[in-house]
């Protein structure tokens, strides 16, 4: 009988505190993550909208064809008009 | 029922009571954090899916500017010559010089002339051409001082009513020799004013 109110004892003053506080930890930390992963959502969110812009790159590659063409006919009609340096 | 055993059962009940509580509290943070890494999955994927191209224009971009680059260094030291290149490269970007023209690495060596002392008035007129060109239209200093497609209308404001056309009748020229229809008396004319010959009739 001893043994049993022993035992009773060492579950309810050793075992129960120590499950609920390790259960209580990892609880803890998995609510701590939320917050970071919202935060990482909203930064993703946020880099990919930054990013609509991305496509624009594509005028800027034709304007770029474009102003290097230009620069090219000017710069062959330069090489007609004007003479050389002396010793070239 | 002994009262130990009834202890030991209350125990056993609040150990799985307390067990049950905070794992179900631990799935349902984790389901949110499951929720929330979805979210963020899917906006890396948008991320990704966005800068496939870029590296590639880029590349052909940077290609591009390279190729002008090329050529316009090549064209200028080709003119100007590689001292003057380098020291009208200096004037327009203070310190370039430094770095030297990319395709020819002996213009790190040249010593740059100040070129503001050699193309003083040469680089004014290019600069009021290129103020005045019609690509200056699009310049943040404002609209082009010219306006090609009109470029003959300040010259019209000059004459509102219209521009006046040359006379009708103008003296012709005289006819001079011995035989001339008017002679020319020295006597007459000396320290006065020329004499206007008469208006020659159309036809006469």
């Amino acid at each position: 009988m001893i043994l049993e109110w022993l035992g009773d004892a060492v579950l309810l003053l050793v075992v129960l505190p120590v499950v609920i506080y390790l259960l209580r930890g990892v609880l803890d930390a998995a609510r701590g993550i939320v917050p970071s992963v919202d935060r990482i959502t909203t930064a993703a969110r946020a880099g990919s909208k930054d990013l609509d812009a991305a496509p624009l790159l594509l005028t800027t590659q034709t304007q770029v064809v474009k102003t290097i063409e230009a620069a090219a006919n000017y710069g062959g009609s330069l090489d007609v008009i004007l003479d050389d340096v002396k010793g070239a | 029922m002994p009262a130990a055993s009834v202890v030991l059962i209350i125990a056993v009940v609040a150990i799985v009571a307390a067990v049950v509580y905070y794992l179900v509290s631990t799935i349902f943070a984790l389901r949110q954090i499951t929720t929330g890494l979805d979210g963020a999955i899917g906006a890396v994927v948008e991320i990704i899916e966005k800068t496939v191209p870029v590296n590639e224009i880029v590349t052909s971009i940077n290609q591009n500017l390279d190729a002008g680059v090329d050529l316009l260094e090549g064209l200028l030291v080709k003119k100007a010559g590689i001292s003057d290149a380098v020291g009208l490269v200096e004037g327009l970007y203070p310190g370039a010089a430094a770095e030297g023209l990319r395709n020819f690495p002996d213009s790190r060596e040249v010593t740059a002339p100040r070129i503001g002392e050699v193309y003083t008035r040469g680089t004014l007129t290019l600069a009021r051409l290129g103020r005045e060109a019609p690509i200056a239209a699009a310049s943040p200093m404002g609209p082009a001082l010219r306006n090609p497609p009109y470029g003959s209308a300040a010259a019209r404001a000059l004459y509102p009513g219209g521009r006046p056309e040359r006379p009708e009748n103008l003296p012709r020229s005289p006819v001079i020799g011995a035989d001339s229809p008017e002679q020319y008396d020295p006597n007459e004319e000396v320290g006065g004013p020329r004499k206007r010959m008469p208006v020659a009739q159309e036809g006469s």
